[in-house]
């Protein structure tokens, strides 16, 4: 018999999606779906534009990482305009830009969008499971989400004009310097950043641990990893080399970036706009893997900023060396913004922000390929110009595209850890979006298109009728309809 | 001031969230409003439906016609329906496919991209039916405020909250109100 089910829609996650599950006779859920529904056309509508518009144009892929794609455009048009290495300023300048997006990124998924179910449960009152419930009962700790994400947020600004679309990569390098009298205030509040970030991770932590069986197993499904690593195999967010480990740890690749289309095909299938990444020396079944936090601790062998090192080395020493856990993304993500606010005071310092030198110049070229870890995790961007300087061709792959397969066998492992032919039940409807949430998808970069996401949960049989759906309505109030 | 609180719903249609983003750039200055204001719909919030609301923002225009429903919805449920951001006011950067028809920008990516494997245009049920052009929101429904820019300031934002809370007309300043 055919059951289908529906959550519409998934909060608390960047974009919009619907959940369809399959069903067998026996009960079991044999395929989750996660229907992305947005579709924007960006490969097509930035032929013919100028290639340095790139970094501009494409950042309004995703209001949330902007500078993740302003920077992935960045280093394609560098390469475009001939350049391999940056001057030292404009290096610095983009890291310490970069950093600051990850920090910023990391603090909002955290603070506002995950810690309710963290902090409450994630069987709490809808009402109450929401940033707000944090403010009131919480508030130390959401004033110091807040606070991080301020100073992520004020960084990006002074160096490119603008919290959010702000300009500042040009061909070959950067547009203006920094100021001492922007980087001063900075300095003075980098401290308390990272105590803060210090502290968030030690709550994670205790979080996880405090309900050790739970965390480890809800939505499990074991995979490769991807990630950039820098020359140590260090946990790297701007440059590197792209490095692959299966579900036990091997490594099954190590490549430049530049060899990303050799390494990678995507999937179409027919329920949704998001392709299906993988690994091409395997099948789309075999090869899928996961990217963002939870894969770079698992892929880097050590983290070069002191506090984040330490609290690495404990995330492993309690879970392994090869962590599966969905729900180890939200400690995993901690430990990367400590790193950030680390990485941000050393590079406050450094004399190269003042310094006016910042765009090297070369021999043109056709093609760019450009590729960063932006907080979801690995993000590229890949570009063809013609002698017209026009765009002929654009092929991205985002960071949220990445798990695709992993966020729908994660739905698929909730829903038959808790469904198994029983009625839908609100609780289900909650457990799915959390599965989802913990890979801080952000659907509108996926789709290469932005929002909030209508999630509708369904679940179908063989036959392909629908059995069933849930709405929950504003007054906390469930609707459930067969 | 109202004594009661002002409800706000949000959304995102065809949008970046960065107008939404840029409503959480208000920092601090959000937790004593929210003694002022209460979240219906909204992606931060578990909510799923909107009801009777002061205030719906939304950012992005329409490109499918999920999008029009939602917009229909928000438009039916809330006093006043404010068009933020370039893309609501009139179609921003997903517009720039509005020269090409859906079809050629489906088959650059579907059919055509580098490394695609089982090459095909999506066509599940499931998938809203694309709109042939990307339309601002007052192409559909009648908008009472318009917030420019991309995104408009967290400034903006406040002040459209208080001016709705004094129950009065917002004043945005040159500074509010940009255009890049
Ligand atoms: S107006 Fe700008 S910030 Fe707002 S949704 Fe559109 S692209 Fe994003």
């Amino acid at each position: 018999m055919a059951r289908r089910v529906a959550i519409d829609p998934v909060s608390r996650v960047e974009g919009h999606g619907k959940v369809t599950l399959l069903v067998d006779d026996d009960h079991h859920i044999t395929e989750a779906r996660l229907h992305i529904v947005e579709f924007r056309g960006f490969e097509k509508f930035i032929q013919g534009r100028p290639y340095w518009e790139l970094p501009l144009v494409v950042q309004r892929l995703c209001g949330i990482c902007p500078v993740s794609h302003h920077l992935a455009a960045a280093k394609a048009i560098d390469q475009i305009a001939g350049v391999d290495q940056l001057t030292e300023p404009a290096l610095a300048l983009r890291k310490l830009m970069h950093f600051a997006q990850v920090l910023q990124s990391h603090a909002l998924h955290f603070f506002h969008l995950a810690s309710p179910d963290l902090l409450f449960g994630f069987d709490s009152d809808v009402a109450k499971r929401n940033i707000v419930a944090v403010i009131r009962h919480h508030q130390t700790l959401a004033l110091q989400g807040v606070r991080i994400r301020k100073f992520g947020q004020q960084v990006i600004e002074a160096i490119s004009g603008k919290r959010i679309h702000g300009i500042a990569a040009v061909p070959g390098g950067m547009n203006q310097p920094l100021t001492a009298d922007k980087i001063t205030p900075f300095k003075q509040q980098v401290t308390d950043i990272i105590t803060w970030c210090d502290e968030t991770v030690q709550t994670v932590r205790d979080l996880f641990q405090a309900n050790r069986d739970f965390h480890e197993n809800f939505g499990t499904a074991p995979a490769a990893f991807l990630s950039l690593v820098g020359p140590q195999d260090q946990l790297e967010l701007y440059d590197g080399e792209i490095k692959v480990i299966d579900a036990n740890g091997q490594l099954l690749h190590r490549q430049p970036c530049d060899q990303y289309h050799h390494l990678l095909q995507e999937q179409v299938k027919s329920w949704s706009y998001m392709k299906f990444p993988f690994l091409s020396d395997l099948t789309p079944d075999t090869g899928w893997y996961r990217v963002g936090p939870l894969a770079r601790l698992n892929t880097c062998s050590h983290i070069d900023t002191p506090k984040a090192e330490q609290r690495r080395q404990e995330y492993q020493a309690l879970l392994g060396k090869t962590v599966q856990a969905p729900l180890a993304y939200h400690w995993s993500r901690m430990i990367e913004a400590l790193h950030c606010a680390e990485a941000i005071a050393v590079l406050l310092d450094d004399p190269a922000l003042l310094s006016d030198d910042l765009v090297n110049q070369g021999n043109k070229r056709r093609e760019g390929i450009g590729i960063i870890e932006a907080p979801r995790g690995t993000l590229i961007h890949h570009y063809r110009i013609n002698e017209q300087d026009q765009v002929t061709m654009a092929n991205l792959i985002v960071s949220t595209t990445n798990n695709n397969q992993a966020m729908n066998e994660s739905i698929r492992r909730v829903a038959n850890d808790h469904l198994n032919g029983r009625e839908l039940t609100p609780e289900l409807l909650n457990l799915v979006e959390v599965a989802i949430r913990a890979y801080d998808p952000c659907l509108s970069c996926a789709t290469h298109a932005a929002g909030k996401m209508p999630l509708q949960l369904e679940l179908m049989g063989t036959d392909g009728a629908r059995l069933g759906s849930l709405t929950r309505h504003s007054d906390g109030s469930i609707q459930h309809a067969d | 001031m109202t004594t009661k609180k002002v409800r706000v719903a949000t959304c995102s249609l065809a949008g970046c969230f960065g107008c939404h983003m840029s409503f959480l750039d208000m920092d601090e200055a959000l937790i004593p409003l929210l003694d002022h204001i209460e979240f219906d719909r909204s992606p931060l919030t578990d909510i799923k439906t909107a009801t009777r609301c002061d205030i719906g923002l939304i950012e992005g225009g329409l490109c499918n016609e999920e999008n029009k429903e939602v917009l229909h919805q928000f438009r039916e449920q809330c006093t006043y329906l404010v068009a933020v951001g370039a893309c609501a006011i009139n179609g921003g950067v997903p517009a720039m496919r509005n020269h090409l028809s859906v079809q050629a920008c489906l088959e650059e990516s579907y059919l055509d991209g580098l490394g695609v494997v089982d090459a095909q245009i999506p066509n599940d049920p499931e998938l809203p039916a694309l709109l042939p052009k990307v339309l601002p929101l007052q192409a559909e429904v009648a908008i009472d405020f318009f917030l420019p820019g991309c995104p408009p300031p967290a400034a903006a934002f406040l002040e459209l909250v208080q001016a709705v809370l004094e129950q009065r007309a917002p004043n945005l300043d040159y500074a509010s109100r940009r255009f890049d």
